[in-house]
């Protein structure tokens, strides 16, 4: 495991797994992961299918009870939170699940704005200000008023990317979400990620397929293998050649990453 | 081809968005509509009655204001014992089955879902088959041995399917709906013995599965009425969470939602507020499942508002299916809401955009 010596794991997490591991009966997916991320931080989690990583996401956003170790959020064991405290404190990117019933783009969007609004009156000004801004950051503004279900997986994707962008939580976390983007897409959705985090201070916790995307534009790449994991710290240092030979078992060739990341 | 599509498009865009953007209108709407089919529904029948004298009634009763002077005791029997009540338990339950049927489709995330998904209907059924074919005295079905007896069946049906179909867990939806179907067939095979050893009680039977409201009464509105009212007024409270799960079950708990409780309870409220419906009227297809529909056409799918128009719409659709029926004859309601209702419905699944891949 590769630490990076200059930082200091402990100073400030906002959100901290300690020791976490699960397991669904025999079978461990997640072991003994410790991951700790300062508030204002931009992190990627790579690692082959099956390394672990949407489950210690569920582990982290409090949806699963690890079977070992703590989850931390500011501070508080996740589990002692209810799911209302914790929807606005970490906003999660749903899942692209088929909607039961015909949805204009701009109601899907609007239910990012659910755990702050009181329980009967809806929108109000400043939740209608939020999905307004939500939508025109990821660059939707032309599918408002369109049916959801009649748009493109990547168009949906984007849709439910506003939705947690316009939960305006502190944490933002992403579970591939450029999964079925187009090229420019990608890099969009990257560069907004960046601005959220620089601009409005956001932590961004990402689950990524492209190694070359985490590199380029996250200064902290986090790598699993295994349910465990292997490194972390700059990508120059987690991705370096031997290890993505070993733990996605490819020729580092293949993955041109640029030169000096973050 | 492109063309059409697009201008297809944008016109089905605006028309929603414009409705959309004006849920008290549809409301008001309603209520006004709703206000209509109680003088009709009072006025209308073997005996007419002109609406001043319904509301000279009504004002006697309700405010002890001078008012019947000129209004014949009998018409006054009319009007304050049979068909003021039969209107009004129309418009409850009508309510309570659309709001539960809103709630229910929310939950299970499912448009083709009903209150009766998870078995009240037949437990409902049986539980009044039973109470007719029981040896008591006629005096104790009178009471209301028959209504008690739906009633529980109803809860206790719901109750069994959702201990054995469990709530949580991936899938877990669809287990809830197939342990319904489950226990629904059992039950169904228990009415159908039932009616097969019945005799001559057997039209008795059939008329509650064919549903009417006929035996609507002051008393048992007084006491179906706080159950069904309170029920949907729950529903409506919580309608947040029914929005937080339209994107799914994560989804939901990543927006606040404790789905488990939630869902536990909203189906708890959904089945308390139908089975006190069918426990009166007997099974009322229908308003469960296309009220909800036509609302969400008219104002969008947020929960929070189909459920509160539901309500309206649903209480309009019965008062206006029994009106309909009882001119008719008295014949069941269930057959003109299946006969009216369902080619309604087909028009406006074919003439919406957003129609529903079903």
């Amino acid at each position: 495991m590769t630490i990076d010596p200059t930082r200091t794991p402990d100073a400030e997490a906002i959100l901290a797994a300690d020791g976490v591991t699960i397991a669904y009966g025999e079978r461990s997916i997640v072991a003994d992961a410790t991951l700790h991320v300062a508030g204002g931080e931009r992190l990627a989690l790579v690692g082959p299918n099956g390394a672990g990583k949407s489950t210690l996401l569920r582990a982290l956003t409090g949806l699963l009870e690890p079977r070992a170790g703590t989850v931390r959020l500011c501070g508080d064991s996740i589990s002692t939170l209810g799911p209302r405290a914790v929807a606005r404190s970490i906003a999660v990117v749903p899942e692209l699940a088929q909607l039961p019933f015909a949805m204009l783009v701009d109601e899907v969007v609007a239910l990012g704005r659910l755990p702050h609004e009181p329980p009967l009156s809806g929108l109000r000004a400043s939740d209608h200000a939020a999905v307004d801004a939500a939508i025109e950051r990821v660059g939707i503004a032309h599918l408002r008023g369109r049916d959801t279900r009649e748009l493109s997986m990547g168009e949906r994707q984007l849709v439910f990317l506003a939705v947690a962008v316009a939960q305006a939580a502190p944490i933002l976390v992403l579970d591939e979400p450029t999964a079925h983007l187009d090229i420019r897409h990608q890099v969009e959705v990257m560069e907004l990620l960046v601005d959220l985090n620089e601009r409005d201070g956001t932590t961004i916790v990402a689950v990524l397929h492209d190694l070359a995307l985490a590199a380029h534009f996250f200064p902290r790449v986090v790598v699993m293998a295994d349910g465990r994991i292997v490194g972390d710290g700059p990508a120059a240092v987690t991705l370096e050649p031997a290890r993505i030979r070993s733990v996605f078992g490819v020729d580092p060739a293949l993955v041109r990453l640029p030169v000096s990341a973050g | 081809m492109a063309a059409g599509v697009a201008t297809g498009t944008l016109r089905s865009a605006t028309l929603a968005s414009r409705i959309r953007g004006r849920p008290g209108l549809v409301a008001g709407g309603i209520t006004a509509l709703l206000g209509v089919l109680l003088v009709a529904g009072v006025g209308l029948g073997s005996v007419a009655i002109a609406p001043g004298d319904t509301i000279a009634v009504v004002a006697h009763r309700l405010f002890g204001l001078d008012t019947t002077a000129a209004v014949s005791p009998a018409t006054e029997t009319i009007i304050w014992e049979l068909r003021l009540p039969r209107v009004l338990t129309a418009m409850v339950i009508g309510a309570g089955l659309a709001v539960s049927g809103a709630t229910v489709q929310g939950l299970l995330r499912n448009p083709l879902a009903d209150p009766f998904v998870l078995g009240t209907a037949s437990g409902a059924a049986l539980g009044a088959a039973i109470a007719i074919l029981l040896p008591v005295t006629l005096a104790i079905v009178a009471f209301g041995l028959l209504q008690a007896l739906a009633f529980t069946g109803a809860l206790l049906a719901a109750l069994v399917v959702f201990r054995l179909g469990g709530s949580g867990g991936p899938g877990g939806l669809t287990r809830l709906l197939l342990t319904g179907y489950a226990v629904a067939s059992v039950l169904t095979a228990c009415l159908t013995l039932a009616m097969y050893v019945s005799g001559s009680d057997l039209r008795q039977i059939f008329s509650f599965l064919l549903g009417g409201l006929a035996g609507a009464s002051w008393s048992r509105l007084l006491a179906a009425a706080p159950l069904i009212l309170g029920a949907c007024v729950a529903m409506v409270w919580r309608a947040r969470s029914l929005d937080g799960m339209l994107l799914g079950d994560q989804a939901a708990r990543h927006l606040g939602i404790d789905i488990r409780r939630e869902r536990g309870i909203l189906l708890a409220l959904a089945s308390l507020a139908t089975a006190a419906g069918v426990a009166i009227s007997g099974l009322i297809g229908f308003v469960g499942l296309v009220v909800p529909h036509v609302v969400r056409q008219l104002v969008g799918p947020s929960a929070r508002r189909v459920l509160p128009i539901s309500a309206l719409a649903g209480a309009a659709l019965l008062a206006a299916a029994d009106l309909v029926a009882r001119l008719a004859g008295d014949i069941p309601v269930g057959v003109v809401m299946a006969l009216v209702g369902a080619p309604f419905f087909l028009v406006v699944l074919r003439h919406t955009r957003t129609g529903y891949e079903l």
